[in-house]
Order: structure tokens, then sequence, then C-alpha cells
């Protein structure tokens, strides 16, 4: 190798960019990643770089040691002064500038450079890159003094240009392919962020032995005044435990930066708010204090706890969980929360908290990677992987993340093709009032979500129900009632029939409704023939698990938990608290296969009459089906009364809980004509789900079949009466509605007239 | 869009108040305020003693020359009052449902933040960002 013969500056200018360079702290070897970066940043032509390269020798060892680190950089300094490189040029050339590199660094080195030769050219640097807001400030106090005597008529350009950067602003993009750099520079940096090149150069003498003074110039970006305020953020000994860069951790370089917290405003250059591995080791060991799983949640008051020992106000504490609580669900996860750590060490450090979540900070699945960041997909990571992660903790939906609910409707709706449970993928307004409810968010497809969690559920069933394939987005019914038994093994069979028997009903019943499901399945129309397919399921598959339970019907208690149909609409609600009321409402066409053949009189007689029906369940009122045929009297009585709603099904889910003892049916008879009056939701949707459902619901044959026939020829009765009933219910309904707001306006208009009168 | 939103806690005090023309800000404290008797009315004249039967959206309060009140009561008392402009005629009743969803959610989330004290005023930004979205624009 040739001897290079450095002068004074540059042989500190070259050791600083070399101890940039080393990664490994080999203090001989510069890794070749930073050491092609920081080429590249000098705005050389690659074949440039790579004749650079060669000529130091760095191709023939395989490396850059520090001698060829330091003969690259002299002919980087040549090649951009324009003149040719050639070895021999590197010890004649005389005066020359130092190399220059732009990004990040490169300004603050070029300014160097400036500082290091300011009889040369000063003003080629003014247009440089705005350093970073308020570093001015931070100008370490020993620094100061030796600034001063230094090319001050440098300063004010960067001064004036560093206000335009600000934390807040994206970085640009070129800043990020010297992160590798500024991470490591960033122990040293962060004193040198001055605009004044003179400040760096004294923290270069004096930091010579400290990390990577030379690359001081790069905006350090908060990671390091991390540092300092953990010292007092943990209440812990200073950052000496924290690892921050190998070439920062100094504990002299430390108090020093200690004073100079507030520098460490935002790196102009690269992404402030950017997590480097080392404090993302830090946010892990702090997680796993509080929290030993790294998958699990940081409940809302230990993090508050903890982040109060950061003595922050409790409002910039709030803020701060507001913009890091990504799911809105009280609790943090090991993402947000080191985004929530991150933002307090930023605040703590004199950074403003952004406005919003910066991308970098999002939570994401993969890890944050300093590499040349790809904010951009992680926020749509972080969207996929926060709800899936957060769907089986939490039912609340997460507003923000609705872009995932689709995907998992659609990832339903495949699998439910097979399942005979239709999947609603557009929200009624049952459901959305349910979801209201419930909180589970204002969006249109959240009220799909919880939903679609629950059909995974069903594939149990739906072996069962395989035999009998239904398109899955029939009804909302459908849906509703998925909802509702889905939660419960048992009446998934039931409700399985139910979806069956329903789809025959379906497509008449669904007519009025508003924002009905497509058509359903393709035996829809016959819902004779699918009782039929359902008596020969069942009777094929008596012994089947969820068939055990309807099977069981004669020996078990008779209000089994079916889907109620009225519940279906209120599924959540019937859902939570009683999965089994819900499905008492499916029971009194369900059960009239069992023994109790008894209600089939009722059903009969209630079809028949069905303004009479309250007459005729009453006497139903004998033996277990009595249950189930104050369900019907009840699902009947909904169509009768257009204002009966989800209030109404939820009752009747109430109502149902109590269902084995036969005395129940009749006070839940009474109790659903009450509870159902004032109501006034979707009536249409009601109806038609109580129709279907009741219609198709005598059609599953229950026991061994010992009156099949006259069972599924009351079904069939019952079925056409429900349709038609439902028919008739949705026009009423709809016919109310409309009384209703002409009510409305009448009322505004007469107050309006007599202002004031009513106040 | 509306001309004045108020939160109003279970004890009826208001946990937030933030009204568009900020001048008149005292006509709307007062107007809110009266319009709690009505809320009162609306929520204690269900009596069915099942409160989830209750719609949460009161509907339109009552309408003044200028401008109408609607209601909104959450499931634990905390009510959400709307005042809008008598001459924004093309609000439907779908859209102030909407703004009451909104709100409600956004509360949530603002109840969700264990740096929130329930009983305090509300001085998320996150909140007030809403807020201010469905205000009136053209002030």
């Amino acid at each position: 190798m040739e001897s290079l013969t450095l002068s004074d500056v540059e042989q500190k200018y070259y050791s600083e960019l070399f101890l940039s360079c080393d990664v490994d702290n080999a203090k001989k070897v510069a890794s070749n990643g930073k050491v092609l970066d920081l080429f590249r940043s000098a705005q050389l032509s690659t074949e440039v770089v790579h004749q650079i390269t060669e000529l130091c020798g760095a191709t023939r060892l395989g490396h850059f040691g520090r001698s060829q680190f330091y003969i690259a950089l002299k002919l980087i300094a040549l090649a951009q002064s324009g003149l040719p490189l050639r070895v021999e040029s590197l010890n004649s050339v005389r005066d020359l500038p130092l190399p220059r590199f732009v990004m990040g660094k490169n300004d603050q080195e070029s300014r160097h450079a400036v500082m290091y030769a300011d009889t040369e050219n000063q003003g080629p640097y003014s247009g440089v890159i705005p350093r970073p807001p308020a570093r001015v400030q931070g100008k370490k106090v020993s620094a100061h003094e030796m600034i001063q005597p230094c090319v001050p008529t440098v300063d004010p350009q960067p001064d004036t240009t560093s206000p335009v950067v600000s934390p807040h602003q994206s970085p640009p993009t070129s800043p990020h392919a010297w992160r590798k750099h500024k991470r490591q520079a960033s122990g040293g940096n962060v004193e040198r962020q001055a605009s004044v090149p003179g400040v760096v150069w004294p923290p270069f003498r004096e930091a010579q032995p400290a990390p990577v003074t030379g690359d001081g110039m790069w905006s350090a970006h908060s990671p390091p005044p991390v540092q300092e305020s953990w010292v007092s953020f943990t209440d812990t000994p200073p950052s000496s435990t924290l690892p921050m860069h190998p070439s920062s951790a100094q504990p002299e370089s430390t108090t020093v930066r200690t004073t100079n917290e507030n520098q460490r405003q935002g790196s102009g250059y690269d992404d402030p708010w950017k997590i480097t591995d080392e404090q993302r080791q830090y946010y892990i060991n702090q997680f796993k204090t509080i929290q030993a799983d790294l998958t699990g949640l940081i409940p809302g008051s230990a993090a508050k706890e903890f982040f109060t020992k950061s003595k922050l106000p409790i409002l910039e504490l709030s803020h701060i969980w507001e913009l890091s609580d990504f799911d809105k669900d009280g609790a943090l996860t090991l993402d947000e929360f080191c985004a929530a750590f991150h933002l307090v060490v930023a605040r703590k450090n004199g950074y403003d908290l952004p406005e919003k979540l910066p991308e970098s900070l999002m939570p994401k699945l993969i890890d944050l990677d300093d590499s040349a960041g790809v904010p951009e997909p992680a926020p749509e990571v972080g969207f996929s992987a926060s709800p899936v992660e957060d769907t089986p903790n939490k039912s609340p939906s997460m507003p923000s993340l609705n872009q995932t609910w689709p995907e998992l409707n659609q990832n339903n709706e495949d699998t439910a093709i097979v399942h005979p449970v239709p999947i609603r993928m557009t929200p009624s307004k049952i459901h959305m009032q349910e979801m209201e409810l419930k909180r589970t968010g204002s969006d249109h497809t959240h009220p799909t979500s919880p939903l679609m969690v629950k059909p995974p559920e069903l594939p149990d069933e739906t072996k069962l129900a395989a035999t009998i394939k239904y398109p899955s987005a029939t009804v909302g019914d459908g849906y509703s009632s998925s909802d509702s038994f889905s939660s419960d093994q048992e009446p998934i069979s039931s409700a399985v029939n139910r979806q069956r028997s329903q789809s025959g009903a379906s497509p008449e019943g669904l007519k009025v409704v508003a924002p009905p499901p497509p058509p359903p399945r393709p035996n829809a129309s016959h819902s004779r023939s699918s009782s039929l397919d359902m008596n020969r399921t069942f009777a094929a598959v008596p012994a089947g698990s969820q068939q055990a339970g309807v099977v069981a019907f004669p020996p078990a208690v008779p209000p089994r938990p079916l889907p109620t149909q009225t519940s279906m609409p209120h599924g959540h609600r019937s859902v939570e608290g009683d999965a089994l009321p819900a499905h008492t409402s499916t029971s009194p066409q369900l059960m009239p296969e069992q023994p109790n053949f008894a209600d089939f009189s009722q059903f009969q007689a209630f079809a028949v009459d069905p303004p009479a029906d309250d007459g005729e369940k009453s006497d139903s009122g004998q033996a277990e089906r009595c249950a189930e045929g104050a369900e019907m009297m009840r699902t009947v009585k909904n169509e009768v009364h257009p204002e009966e709603r989800t209030a109404a099904t939820v009752n009747s889910a109430k109502v149902s809980t109590p269902l084995a003892p036969p005395p129940k049916p009749v006070r839940r008879r009474l109790k659903s004509e009450d509870e159902l009056r004032p109501d006034t939701e979707d009536l249409p949707q009601k109806s038609n789900v109580i129709a279907t459902v009741l219609a198709t619901q005598p059609s599953i044959p229950r026991s061994i079949g010992k009156d099949k026939k006259a069972i599924q020829a009351s079904i069939r009765r019952n079925k056409e009466t429900n349709t038609v009933l439902a028919r008739l219910n949705s026009e009423l309904q709809q016919q109310l509605k409309d009384l209703l707001e002409e009510r409305i306006s009448l009322e505004v208009q007469l107050e309006q007239l007599r202002p004031f009168s009513h106040l | 869009m509306a001309v004045c939103i108020a939160v109003i806690a279970k004890e009826n005090y208001p946990l937030y108040i933030r009204s568009v023309p900020t001048q008149g800000e005292l006509k709307f404290h007062y107007t809110v305020h009266t319009s709690l008797d009505v809320v009162e009315e609306k929520i204690s004249g269900v009596g069915k003693a099942l409160a989830d039967q209750r719609e949460l959206y009161l509907g339109l309060l009552y309408p003044t020359e200028d401008y109408k009140v609607y209601g909104y009561v959450t499931n634990s008392k905390v009510k959400f009052v709307i005042v809008v402009d008598s001459s924004n005629t093309s609000l439907r009743d779908n859209e102030i449902r909407s703004m009451f969803r909104k709100l409600h959610n956004s509360f949530t989330d603002v109840m969700c933040n264990p740096f929130y004290n329930p009983g305090d005023q509300i001085q998320s930004k996150a909140f007030d960002s809403i807020v201010s979205a469905m205000m009136v624009q053209a002030c």
C-alpha cells in the first residue's frame, strides 16, 4: 500500500469517519456495507467508487482496513475536486479539500470539511441541507468556547435553515441510508448537531477517544437523547446500562450529553422517530419487567404507573397514550409499548409530540428495522397484524383497524360456503345498533367482525350440515342466527337446522328487508326438500355430537338452547347473555318432533289464527314443549307487533333462559308480550327471520320420527303461515315507520308553530 | 354540521363543551343545560326497567327558532348533546345518528386511556379533532 501522508485535519477527519464505519469496533476494519454507503453518499458515480475501492486496495484485501479506508477517502476527495484518480496523486496533491459526503451526515461532514479547509470554498456548503432544528441550542459548553473562533461564517446558514426541519416532518428518504452510520455515530453526533461546524470541531478534538466524533455531524436522532432521558426516566443508574451505540457508550460522553439533552431535537435528515435496535432492545427489556410475555398486553393501569415515573405531565402522557394505543383496547402490546416509550423519551428530550403516530412507530409484526426503512408496509402490516392478534383478545372493535375486517369476512366467506351459516357482509340496522350498544365500532364492517369470529366455531356443525350446502351469504337472519348460536355448541345443530329450514322461507321472507343478502341456497324454495334432507341427515347421523344434543331432546330437557330466530337480530345480546335462550326460540319448531307433540296443535292453531296466538299459546303450557311453544308465540307475536325488535328478541332470549321448566313458557309469553311492544327496531327483518325460522324449524326431525309425517305436515303448514305472516309483518312495519316519521314531522311543525311554549 | 357539541357526565356536569361561534358560547351553554331536562324526561320515561330497551339515540330533543337540539345517552348515563342550526335543513336523522356514533366511539377511546380519570374534563386532542370535524366549518 502506498504510503499516505495526511494532514492533521485529514487525519482526524478520516479517523472519525473510520470509526463511524467501524461497526464491529474492530478498530481495524471498516465494515464494507457502511463504507460503501459512505462512498456512495460522496455523490460519486459508482464506477468511480469502484475505482477508488480498487485503488485503495480494498478489493485486493477484501475489506477496508484503516489504511485502505484512508486512501479511499483521499481518493474521494480527489474525485470530488475533479482530479483524476491516481495513486501518485495521493501524496502529491496538497491542500486537497476533505472528501464531502452528502446527506445527513454528509452535510455535517461537509461543513466540517468546510471548517477544516475554511480557506477554501465555504460557499458551496451554504446550500447544504438544513440542519435539524434546535440543534443550535445544544452546543456543548466546552465546545462552544472553542467554536467561536472557528468558522463563524458558516453558522448563520445552518441556523437559518435549521428551523425548516422539524421532527414532525417526515424525513427525506435519503437519510435512511445513513441510518446505520447515524446509529453508530449518534452517540457522538449528539453534540455535533450544532449548526456551527465549529461546534463539531472542538468536540472532535476532545472527543477523540469518544465515539465517532467525526460522524457527529450527523443529526443525532432521538435515540441518543434517550440515554439521558433514560437516566431520569427510569430512576435507574445512568445510561451506562443502556446500550446506545457501541461507540457512544461512554460515561464521559454520556454525562456531557446529559447536558445537551435539548439538543437532540429531531434529526432533520433521518426519521426522528425511528427506533434503533438498541433502543428497541431496551424497550423490550422494560416491557418484560411489566409483562413477562412478550406477546401479551400491558394493562392500562400498569402502563400508567410506568409512564408516570417519567414525570411527564398527565396531559402529555394522555396524548402519548392516545397515539400509541393503536387498537384502542386500553392495553399496550409490545409494539405499542415501544412506540409509547419512544414518544416519552422523545418528549423528555424536548421533541414535540406529533399529532398522529409516526409511521415508524406504528405497531407492526415485523421488528422495526433501521435498514433504509420501509415504513409504508409497516402500517399495513400493523393493521393486519394487530387485529389478528387482538381479535381473540377482545371483542370491541378497533375502528382504526377496520381494514382487516373485510378480509376476515372474506376468509370466513370462503369457509362459510361450506358452513350452512350464512354470513352477512353488509351490516343491517339491527346489527349496527347492536354494535353500537356493544361499542363494537362505528364502521360498517365491524358488525360483522365479532360474528366473523364466531363462524369458525361453526365448522363442527358444518360437518353435519355439509350435506346440505347453502350459500353463505343468504340472509341477514342467518347471520344473526349464526351469531346467536355460534357460541353454543349444542344449539349449533339446531341452528344449522334452522338455517336450512330458513332457506326455504328466507327468499320470500326477505323480500322486504332493506339490506337483505343475496338469495339463499339452491334448494331454498323447497323447504320441504330441505326438511327431507334434514330428515335424512338427522336419521343418518343420530349419534352426531351436535346431533346428540338434538336427538337427546326427548330424554333431555326440552327447552334446548336453540338459536332463536327472534334473537338473531339481537344475536349479540342473546349470545352474550344467553346462548341458551337464544336457541329456545328455535326450539319451538325443532321441538315439535320431540315427544311432546301436543305442542303441534298449538302451532297449528297458531298458524291458523295468528292474531289469536296468545290464546292458543297459553294453552300450550304443558310439558317441556311449552317452552318452545312460547317461543313460537313470541315470535309470532313479534310479527304481529311491528314494534317488536331487538328488544323483543333480547327479551325472548332472556325470557327463554329458564326454558326448561314448563311453567316458564307461560311466563315468557307474558313477558315477551310486554317487552315486545316497546320495541321499534327493524321489524321487517325480524319478522322475516321469525317467519323463516318458524317455517323451517318444524322441518327438522327431532325425535326418532314417531310422528314424523304429522310433524312434517304441520311444519309445512306452519311454514306457509309463517311466510304469509312475515310478509304481512314487514308491510305493517313499513307502514308503521312511515307513520312514525310523519308523526315526528308533524310534531316538529307543531312545536315550531308554538315556539317556547314547551320549553 | 353541528353548532355546538357537549358531553355531559352522569351527574349532569359538563365534561366537554365546544361551540363554533365562540362568542355565543354562553347561549349554547344555557341551551345545553336546558336540554338536560328533556333528556332526563326521555330516559326516565321508558320505565320498562330494562335498560337496554332504551334507545341510545334520543332524537330531537326540542327545536327552537334558531336551532335544533339532539340528544344521545350512553348506558352509563353520559349524555351527548348536539345543537345544530335550524337553517341546516339538509341534516338528516341518519347523519345525526352517525355523528353521535362517532362521538361515542371517540368518547370510549378517551375512556380507555388510563391517564384519563373519569369525571375530568376531556382534554384529548383526538377527541377534539373529531369534534372539530363535526362542527360547522363555515363560521
